[in-house]
């Protein structure tokens, strides 16, 4: 009848199982699979990542020198960034923070990849 | 006597996921069930037409968000079955750590809410308590906590160092021992006992000609499960599968429980006998004819029928889900109860709906 007795007071002497979030935060492990950063300085925009991506949610323009990256459709797989040739394509530990309104990342460089201009600039995501 | 019919879901306090009863009752007695589907239909199989074959692992992943890693397994092996793929020794036994690593999180998922559905809610937190530890050795070996995207057509992405597989046998030895903390409430306790045993009863016959799958099938006696084919590293390693002969709720707990520690076990097998090589082989060609693969899920087995033509999409993908097959056990269960007894007996068929519906 009283099995959960021993059970109940190890919960009572014990640590508690549950954190103050989000006073307290427990980080990431290190392989932890979290936002993809582009360094566009480096990007040769090949195209592999928006080939390989299964939610297609990265956009590559070879012409225009433009990286387009819609986080809310984006899985956190991982495969872009380890696909990516030119080692420009990184993905954090931490996931990224929460949004109130959908936006489409829009990276700008040159073809040449020698970069002369970099813009980021926020548009309504594609439906 | 005046025949009354109550609507048992979608929405329901008991039901994780929306599948809707028809329940017919005379007095407190159900005497039909009718269940009914769609209501988180995906369409995930018609994606083969706009993804390629490798990126669909990606997609049969997010099928379940139990049981992902062993949905890509299955897929990952029809294909290598079909383009003749040999897979690396190590990425075999990875994958059985890995899989084993999803069927004990999702029997401890189950065990808590069944705790749950018959108002035990200091053991679901128990349950869940304990669950958070096996997440967080996903997170750690492979990045993610429920979604691990570890399979690849040819092997596994990613591989587990000494100070990894140490990390897990620690944390796994904490598992077992919290989980025989809670050994006998789970199988001695009277509130458990009084709302479980006897309740749903299924004989071995009935549940084999209704064709049952998993543990719902090994509750009433019968040994089967897709394991015992040897695929992965099955066949390297020990495995005897989880029986019980009551057949009712309370069986059904039992071959759970019981199988939470055989992963461990199965887990300690593939670790200590994990050789070492690659984890990967380079794949070439593209994927022609059609293959039928099976593997052993939480729930029982999942079925993939994949067909190809040598292009870069697949033609034809078909998922049969254990849940599909353990539907007809309800309603074979459910006449003859009582209403207040229906929140046990469905959820001890451990129902996954956005598995069946896809």
């Amino acid at each position: 009848m009283f099995n959960m007795t021993p059970a109940i007071l190890r919960n009572f002497l014990g640590d508690r199982a549950t954190r103050r979030y989000p006073h307290v935060i427990r980080p990431s492990f290190e392989n932890a699979r979290g936002a993809i950063h582009n360094d566009i300085h480096i990007c040769t925009f090949c195209g592999v990542c928006a080939a390989k991506c299964p939610s297609q949610c990265i956009a590559v323009e070879k012409k225009a020198a433009t990286w387009s990256y819609n986080p809310s459709a984006c899985v956190c797989c991982g495969v872009c960034a380890e696909s990516c040739a030119s080692g420009s394509l990184q993905q954090e530990r931490n996931y990224r923070k929460p949004f109130r309104e959908k936006e489409m990342i829009v990276l700008k460089g040159t073809s040449s990849s020698a970069v002369n201009d970099t813009v980021s600039i926020s548009a309504p995501a594609q439906p | 006597m005046t025949k009354t019919i109550i609507p048992f879901g979608p929405q329901h306090p008991v039901l994780p996921e929306p599948i809707h009863l028809k329940l017919t009752l005379e007095d407190e007695v159900i005497t039909e069930a009718i269940p009914a589907f769609g209501f988180v239909h995906r369409g995930l199989e018609k994606l083969v037409e706009i993804r390629d074959f490798h990126q669909m692992i990606y997609v049969v992943e997010r099928i379940c968000g139990i049981c992902s890693m062993l949905h890509a397994m299955c897929y990952c092996q029809g294909i290598e079955e079909m383009m003749g793929i040999e897979v690396p020794p190590r990425a075999r036994f990875l994958r059985v750590i890995w899989s084993e690593l999803h069927r004990m999180h999702s029997h401890l998922l189950w065990l808590g809410l069944f705790a749950d559905s018959f108002g035990f809610e200091s053991l679901f937190m128990q349950f869940w308590k304990i669950r958070e530890k096996i997440l967080d050795i996903d997170e750690a070996t492979t990045g993610n906590r429920i979604i691990v995207s570890v399979n690849v057509i040819g092997g596994v992405r990613k591989d587990l160092g000494t100070e990894q597989t140490s990390m897990i046998l620690s944390a796994l030895k904490d598992v077992e021992k919290e989980l025989q903390w809670l050994e006998t409430t789970i199988m001695s306790d009277y509130t458990v006992q009084k709302r479980t045993v006897g309740k749903g009863i299924l004989t071995g016959k009935q549940a084999y000609e209704l064709g049952l799958v998993g543990p719902t099938l090994r509750a009433s006696g019968v040994a089967q499960d897709a394991r015992m084919l040897g695929y992965a590293a099955f066949g390297d390693i020990n495995f005897t599968p989880v029986v019980e002969t009551d057949g009712d709720c309370y069986a059904r707990c039992k071959v759970r429980f019981r199988e939470v520690f055989q992963s461990i076990d199965l887990i300690r097998q593939a670790i200590g006998k994990l050789p070492n090589g690659e984890i990967a082989v380079k794949v070439k060609g593209r994927p022609n004819g059609e293959v039928v693969t099976r593997v052993e899920q939480p729930r029982g087995e999942v079925f993939y029928y994949i067909k190809a033509n040598g292009t870069k999409n697949l033609e034809r993908l078909r998922v049969r889900t254990p849940t599909f097959a353990n539907v007809p056990a309800l309603l074979t269960m459910l006449p003859g109860a009582w209403l207040s007894d229906v929140p046990v007996i469905v959820l001890s068929i451990d129902p996954c709906i956005s598995c069946t519906e896809r």
